[in-house]
């Protein structure tokens, strides 16, 4: 695949980008203040986390000279943080984190900005997307449990996720219209809350990132049944006695085609030059280098695809039709 | 016995000398965070988060928790010397730590403040150490249907027994309900009272509302009743700590009950707020002397206090037991974990026993340092009070706009602060109460939405809020205590009826009840 | 406690009489419980099949605003002539609290424009030269110190930014 072959030459790029980083060039710019990095997400949550976990070792790795602030402006699921960054057009000194949010509020809220309204920088990995279930539960395989909704009435099976008209719901209407069921979804504030409901056995099942649920699976409380990606995660370490996260067959092997990865990208206001975009690419190809950063998104299970330029603007592009498609199907649109 | 020897190895871990230089670094910083308002200990903890990465993990976590702590102490400062809560969960330690230091007892609600503060610490913390596993499973038990009802018990608990006009309080509280309401709905993704104006999208935080209505708000009606702050006659010097610690052990019913209120909401978790309005509002119910709160009784400041810092300490627990936060600060601290590669969860426990009981050690150390420190600046803060008041109003004008700004980074906030200002100041002075208001503004959004969650899992019917005994027996108790006023008046009257006809007989009089404070 | 604000009206001389501030109060309060219930109905405020709707409880709390302004509105109409005599404030007292509450505005709406610290420290020393009659020594150590302070605190050591202006672009900020 020719995702593989970009992966090397990323690589490749990072190499020889953490080479010159030792003799410390002269870039064509470079941050004279401290750079505001925006999560449009509350504190404690994935995409702060890993705004937290930059801002830590860019200071740690001395990678730039100025520090970055992390600031979050949750309001509006997101609104807020996505708006700050479309009203500071020309802003070198600000970047932001995005969720699917990017897409998903102004499509549900009609709040107005799009992605257009920002300068795209780089794709930093995706996020995958689990199906649990309890591990006292019966369903062994995907199979069994997709089998169990088919046989069971409407509304009888319930799905915990975070959020309204998010992602989250948006996999379970995938999901609804695959078996041909109707379940009950119910929205919780935050993943760590979700993956809590489903060990206290309030809901059948979720939808929680790898990182939300992996407590609750090393300790035997979940059961993962599949993961709604292409094909399974690249990570062979046992995280259970008998199973690693490459062991999790995907949705679509089990007979449940729903296919949905989330964007960790980075983005900045419209209007900054290349020569500013061309320094954060750089800033994060040599984060990219670094073993802590290895490990954290082992530990998360990223999907740990790097994008820049035109295949980031091309993956965007199409994640924003994907979504418009999803959300259109399920009746999410705000009118 | 197993947990007293790791705990012991624990204090082993905590007690070298740079993990002690930490704990006071973290609990400086951690007072600081806490007496400006709007900074509070989630920012805090969150702010200094990265620069832990380079520090081992179990230093790093002692500092960081010792600036919860700090920031737990340091809440109750301005709420005492200025009505202004620096923390949302010394909002109620104002209605009688304020009124305290306008009768020059500043140094005196203080040392009650931090007293209760670190025995509600420390009981949560031999909670912690004692009861983890069984505690760890009864948070479980926690759905939709229980997070409402503890909700709705916390309300009920604080309401009622109003001074003020009923159609005002009742307007008062409804204003706060609404002003919850504004911004996403959680349940639907719809987007509620907001017009088509983005800067509303975020909702009006609470804490912006009460730095407005009771720190701006306090400054005006200051400046209407003369250019001086009552109480700076107050005494500024160590003994009132070892006086006040000699009157403590007579409300030892309100601190045990606020303990025990604030572990219990720790851990299931309603979080620090609810707890400490729920705990004030229980002492108010409880006491003999209901008339005094309000106006100065020390034990408004106890109960609020023992229980804040009872349930921020036990909230830490289910975040490491299962990875849940019960409140924004153990949210940042969760977060830190993982990126220090460490998984919260119940294997923590198993797997990382350092941490963990070198963590728990440094609980028990980070609170007895931290109580030690803010008492010695007890006298420092009263004398804060001396300093003129063309000088202070001012800077705390200033400092209201900073809190105000750094809740959301939105200017708009700040122009909303003045705007709750304004009403605070009309509000006083036409008696609608603003406790109700800003309890409503707390809980109306957690409620809600718990409501409709449980709602969703039931197809609609109430039932489920009797469906087991947990969550059956929570909302009896509180349509109990939302009776309660009715209860007790009637109780009162046929107590007064049979005194009345006593003394009538034996023609003895009563005991001098009044003029006790 | 509250005796000295009942002494200050008590004084004699105009002021603002307190039943026309109950009456605007109360009736912003239906006009607020006008827009919530207006809101709430757009929204949809029945109780549906998965329980209630996103207005359901606004509207419940709109009505209740209603209801309660209207019934304060009622009992000052009722009590009108009873409280012709009370005062809400009076004008002597009035001044002082406008001293406060109009340099805030202007405070405020200074930051929008030159940023927080070079506003505070204006807002700090105006205050104080004008209120307290300091010299200039003082004033310019509080004025400037609480600003650089606050500036330390936040931009250097926390790291959380602050509304800046035209100054601290100079230096960098």
């Amino acid at each position: 695949m020719n995702r593989k072959i970009f992966r090397k030459a990323a690589l490749a790029a990072a190499l020889a980008a953490g080479v010159f980083a030792a003799q410390a060039p002269a870039y064509a710019w470079e941050p004279t203040k401290p750079v505001e990095f925006i999560v449009p997400a509350g504190t404690g949550g994935g995409a702060d986390q890993m705004a937290r976990f930059l801002q830590g070792v860019v200071a740690k790795h001395n990678l730039m000279k100025q520090p970055f602030v992390v600031v979050n402006k949750s309001g509006g699921a997101g609104a807020e943080g996505f708006l700050d960054v479309k009203n500071a057009k020309g802003e070198p000194h600000k970047v932001i984190i995005t969720l699917s949010n990017l897409f998903t509020t102004p499509l549900a809220t009609g709040v107005p900005f799009n992605w257009k309204d920002l300068t795209p920088v780089a794709m930093l990995a995706l996020d995958e997307f689990v199906l649990w279930v309890n591990a006292e539960a019966p369903y062994k395989t995907a199979a069994d449990y997709v089998n169990a909704l088919k046989a069971g009435n409407a509304g009888q099976y319930k799905m915990a996720g975070t959020g309204s008209k998010q992602e989250d719901q948006i996999i379970t209407v995938a999901l609804e219209k695959t078996v041909g069921k109707k379940m009950t979804y119910v929205p919780f504030k935050g993943g760590g809350d979700v993956a809590v409901q489903l060990v206290g056995k309030h809901v059948d099942s979720t939808v929680n990132n790898p990182i939300e649920a992996i407590a609750h699976w090393r300790s035997g409380a979940l059961r993962p049944l599949c993961v709604f990606d292409g094909k399974p995660m690249p990570y062979p370490t046992k995280v259970t006695a008998t199973m690693s996260w490459q062991d999790i067959p995907t949705c679509k092997s089990a007979g449940l085609d729903v296919e949905y990865v989330m964007l960790r990208g980075i983005f900045m206001p419209a209007g900054v030059g290349q020569d500013v975009v061309d320094f954060y690419i750089d800033l994060f190809k040599k984060v990219r280098e670094l073993p802590e950063w290895k490990k954290y998104t082992e530990d998360a299970a990223f999907n740990t695809t790097f994008m820049t330029g035109k295949d980031y603007v091309e993956w965007v592009t199409k994640a924003e039709a994907t979504h418009r498609q999803l959300m259109q199907e399920a009746g999410f649109l705000a009118k | 016995m197993e947990d007293i020897g790791n705990l012991m190895q624990g204090f082993a871990v905590a007690l070298t000398w740079k993990n002690l230089l930490f704990m006071l670094i973290g609990i400086l910083l951690g007072v600081l965070i806490g007496v400006l308002p709007g900074l509070g200990g989630a920012n805090g903890v969150a702010i200094l988060l990265p620069l832990t990465f380079s520090m081992p993990p179990t230093s790093a976590i002692i500092m960081l928790s010792c600036i919860y702590w700090g920031a737990l102490f340091g809440g109750a400062i301005t709420s005492i010397l200025f009505n202004i809560p620096g923390e949302p969960w010394s909002v109620a330690t104002t209605f009688d730590g304020y009124p305290m230091a306008q009768q020059g007892r500043a140094g005196e609600a203080m040392t009650a403040a931090f007293t209760s503060s670190f025995i509600g610490a420390f009981v949560a913390v031999l909670v912690i150490t004692f009861l983890a596993p069984l505690v760890a499973k009864f948070a479980l038990k926690f759905g939709p249907a229980e997070y409402f009802a503890v909700q709705f018990l916390t309300f009920c608990s604080f309401i009622g027994m109003s001074r003020e006009p009923p159609a005002k309080t009742i307007a008062a509280m409804m204003m706060g309900f609404a002003l919850a309401a504004v911004g996403l709905d959680t349940v639907t993704g719809q987007l509620r009272m907001t017009f088509g104006h983005t800067e509303l999208l975020q909702g009006f935080d609470f804490l912006i509302a009460v730095i407005g209505l009771f720190g701006l708000g306090e400054i005006l009606l200051t400046m209407e009743e003369g250019l001086a702050f009552k109480g700076a006659k107050g005494r500024i010097d160590l003994n009132i700590v070892l006086e006040t610690w000699k009157k403590l052990p007579r409300y030892w019913m309100t601190s045990l009950r606020g303990c025990l209120i604030g572990c219990w909401m720790g851990i299931t978790p309603g979080g620090a707020t609810p707890a400490s309005f729920m705990s004030y509002g229980m002492a108010r119910r409880m006491s003999k002397d209901r008339d005094s709160f309000g106006n100065g009784n020390i034990e408004g400041v106890i109960a609020p206090e023992t229980a804040a810092h009872a349930a921020g300490t036990s909230a830490l627990l289910p975040m490491l037991t299962l990875g849940i936060p019960g409140s924004p600060t153990a949210a940042v601290l969760l977060g830190g974990l993982l990126i220090w590669g460490l998984q919260p969860g119940p294997l923590l426990f198993v797997e990382k026993k350092e941490f963990v009981w070198g963590l728990i050690a440094s609980m028990y150390l980070g609170n007895i340092v931290g109580l030690l420190i803010v008492l010695t600046t007890v006298p420092w803060w009263a004398a804060i009070l001396r300093i003129p008041f063309s000088i202070i109003a001012p800077v705390i004008v200033v400092i209201c706009a900073v809190g105000a700004y750094t809740v959301h980074h939105n200017m708009f906030d700040v122009v909303m602060m003045l705007v709750f200002g304004i009403v605070g100041y009309f509000f006083k002075k036409l008696r609608y109460p603003l406790a109700p208001l800003v309890l409503a503004l707390v809980l109306g959004d957690m409620a809600e939405t718990a409501f409709r969650q449980s709602m969703l899992l039931s197809g609609g019917t109430v039932g489920i809020f009797w469906s087991n005994g947990l969550v059956g027996s929570i909302m009896t108790l509180a349509l109990v205590l939302l009776c309660w006023p009715l209860v007790s008046a009637g109780l009162d009257l046929w107590r007064k009826r049979l005194r009345a006809a006593e003394s009538a007989a034996d023609r003895t009089p009563e005991p001098a009840k009044a003029g006790k404070p | 406690m509250s005796d000295n604000a009942q002494g200050g009206t008590a004084a004699g001389g105009g002021g603002l009489a307190t039943r026309w501030v109950e009456l605007v109060v109360a009736l912003l309060i239906v006009a607020g419980g006008a827009v919530v219930v207006t809101d709430s109905l757009r929204l949809g405020a029945k109780w549906g099949s998965d329980g209630p709707e996103a207005g359901y409880f606004p509207f419940l709390v709109g009505s209740a605003l209603l209801l309660s302004g209207g019934w304060i509105v009622a009992n000052v109409l009722w009590r009108w002539r009873k409280l012709a005599s009370s005062v809400f404030v009076e004008w002597s007292a009035l001044k002082p609290v406008l001293m406060m509450l109009l340099p805030s505005i202007a405070y405020v709406v200074l930051i929008k424009f030159i940023g927080l610290y070079v506003a505070s420290a204006i807002f700090i020393g105006a205050f104080m030269v004008w209120r307290g009659k300091y010299g200039a020594l003082p004033t310019a150590s509080v004025a400037l110190g609480v600003p650089v302070a606050l500036f330390l605190l936040f931009e250097i050591w926390f790291l959380v930014p602050l509304p800046k202006g035209p100054l601290e672009h100079l230096i960098g900020y």
